[in-house]
């Protein structure tokens, strides 16, 4: 039953062919058979699971039951969830069990949804392969030797292979959007400000957007409606009215205008890769859209600018992991300092230290005008250009990732080839805007390829939309890996 | 630009992040190779350019100064590393 879109579970769950209680069972049997082999999770809650699904079957049974009641899901290790065990992936929160729940999780819960545990991530969500984890990489469901990208790579795989039917993610460089492209599935990354960042463990706070996962458009539109929302206990959080993001899944895409970026079709894109894009976009063409070329001519300053301000705003937020008030302490130390000094080099992994260090250069006397706010004028720059783009269009289409998966251990060594695979969602962090990625068929070793789909500032329903359209007339998001 | 082991070992210090001996070599290829990208956004003339911090230009929003916090000392305590009566615990800094 899990394998459904979440329109027909929930209506099974309401006609009483399943219960809470069995879907619970049937994706935490998934996740005992599978994860040994994909490791997308790092904890199974379950008993919390199977408390929450027979509270989900009270409310079922009473009449008083949300959209999302009873539907299993996963969270990504970066929401705090009270009494769970919270890592971020990372050694120094290995034994953290939250005192509290993230804004997004204390939602989830009180629409009833089922969380059956929390996913595997890149460390502190820095990374995108997902092999930065202090608990071993996750690996790819469509080939095991291949990374599922990352940071939220465990919960795309867990996604992808069909161990629940949607979870959360964080994506503060691409983060959902390139994971869910090379596991396969549909992912999207809201508009800066809709959902709150209040328990979402911080990595670079002007970037760090929560969002969705789910087999198809229809459903990340479900999950998205029950995650976004103002909080005042996140100050960058957006006073608006919350919205249904399903509200227009059927509107035709005749008179749509599609805007093609010319920097993200130059070199750089593998050729599979490429002839699925292009497949995608005359199928887009077939179902009334038009396209047209656009430019993003500052597109290419975003991988150097988001280099200086997420380690930047990176090495201020995780000056809290200090041995004193929650996480890793070093056994031995001579004094204070020294406590600090190892207790950080031993609880964080390389690429966190990496980017602990580039921060704390980039923010430090005499290079705060060069770097920083060098970087915040060119993420300006690029916001501009998406402005401009979007006078000619309503939506933007192209690549995810210029290539499919690579392999685990490819790329581990090098961090700046590591960092030029998210050259196309990058950008997109940088101005704040909505983003989407959704399945476009499968290129060399049969790995899928995403499509990537920007919108305009609270465009979130229109994207959703556009690929919901697409995906009433393919059948790519349907494929699933083999067991 | 590239940074020479003493300044490796300087941001090191700053940011609180023990150096393991032989590991600040392998530290500084890995940092100057990420500074080789960084330097790119050199070469873009931003005169004029206002920077960015916040999508929306929002401004910070402020609350009203009354305490809104229930008191979960004891809560937020049960994930320190060492704590006695209600405080945290750290080395002797004053002799």
């Amino acid at each position: 039953m899990i394998d459904s879109s979440l329109k027909e579970i929930a209506a099974a769950l309401r006609a009483k062919k399943v219960s809470a209680v069995e879907l619970a069972t049937e994706s935490l049997a998934r996740i005992d058979a599978g994860n040994g082999r994909i490791n997308a999770f790092v904890t199974v809650d379950r008993e919390g699971a199977l408390a929450a699904a027979r509270a989900a079957d009270a409310r079922l049974a009473a009449g008083t039951a949300a959209p999302l009641t009873g539907i299993p899901m996963a969270h990504k290790d970066v929401f705090c969830t009270e009494g769970v065990l919270t890592t971020c992936g990372s050694k120094m929160l290995a034994n953290f069990v939250s005192p509290y729940d993230a804004h997004v999780v204390s939602l989830l819960k009180q629409a009833g949804a089922v969380m059956v545990g929390k996913t595997n991530m890149d460390e502190f969500a820095m990374g995108s392969s997902n092999e930065n984890s202090h608990f071993g990489p996750t690996r790819n469901p469509w080939n095991t030797d291949k990374v599922p990208g990352g940071s939220s790579g465990g919960s795309a795989a867990a996604v992808a292979a069909r161990m629940v039917p949607i979870a959360t993610g964080t994506d503060t460089g691409g983060s959902i959007r390139q994971p869910a492209a090379l596991c396969g599935i549909t992912g999207i990354k809201p508009t800066y400000g809709v959902v709150s960042r209040y328990g979402m463990i911080a990595y670079a706070s002007s970037l760090d957007q929560g969002g969705a996962f789910g087999y198809s458009a229809e459903d990340c539109a479900l999950l998205l409606s029950g995650m976004a929302g103002h909080d005042p206990r996140d100050s960058t959080s957006l006073e608006r009215e919350t919205e249904d993001y399903s509200r227009n899944l059927n509107r035709p895409l005749a008179g749509l205008r599609i805007g093609l970026p010319t920097e993200f079709f130059a070199a750089g894109m593998s050729d599979d890769v490429r002839a699925a894009v292009d497949a995608a976009i005359a199928e887009y063409r077939r179902l009334g859209a038009t396209t047209v070329e656009v430019s993003l001519p500052n597109a290419r300053l975003a991988i150097p600018a988001y280099y200086v301000i997420a380690p930047a705003e990176a090495s201020s937020n995780l000056s809290r992991f200090d041995g004193v008030r929650y996480g890793h302490r070093a056994a031995e130390y001579t004094d204070l300092n020294d406590m600090y000094c190892k207790s950080r080099a031993q609880g964080f992994g390389g690429e966190v230290q990496r980017r602990i260090l580039v921060g704390t250069y980039v923010l430090s006397h005499g290079y705060y005008d060069a770097y920083y706010i060098k970087a915040q004028k060119l993420r300006r720059l690029i916001a501009q250009d998406f402005a401009a783009a979007f006078e000619q269009c309503d939506v933007i289409a192209g690549p995810v990732s210029p290539t499919v998966a690579f392999g685990i251990g490819e790329k581990s060594d090098d961090p700046v080839q590591m960092y030029l695979s998210d050259i196309y969602t990058i950008a997109v962090n940088l101005a704040g805007l909505p983003g989407l990625a959704h399945p476009a068929g499968f290129g060399a070793g049969g790995l899928p390829v995403g499509l990537q789909l920007i919108g305009n500032y609270f465009g979130e329903a229109r994207l959703l939309n556009v690929a919901h359209q697409f995906q009433q007339a393919t059948d790519w998001h349907t494929r699933r890996p083999a067991n | 630009m590239s940074l020479t082991l003493d300044q490796v070992r300087h941001i090191a210090k700053l940011a609180r992040l023990e150096l393991a001996p032989g590991d600040a070599e392998a530290t500084q290829a890995k940092l100057n190779g990420i500074f080789g990208l960084i330097e790119e956004m050199q070469a873009v003339d931003t005169t004029g350019v206002e920077p960015m911090s916040h999508p929306q230009e929002l401004a910070q929003r402020l609350r009203t100064d009354a305490a809104t916090e229930s008191d979960r000392r004891a809560a937020y305590q049960t994930v320190a590393p060492q704590t006695e009566n209600g405080l945290y615990l750290v080395p002797k800094v004053i002799e």
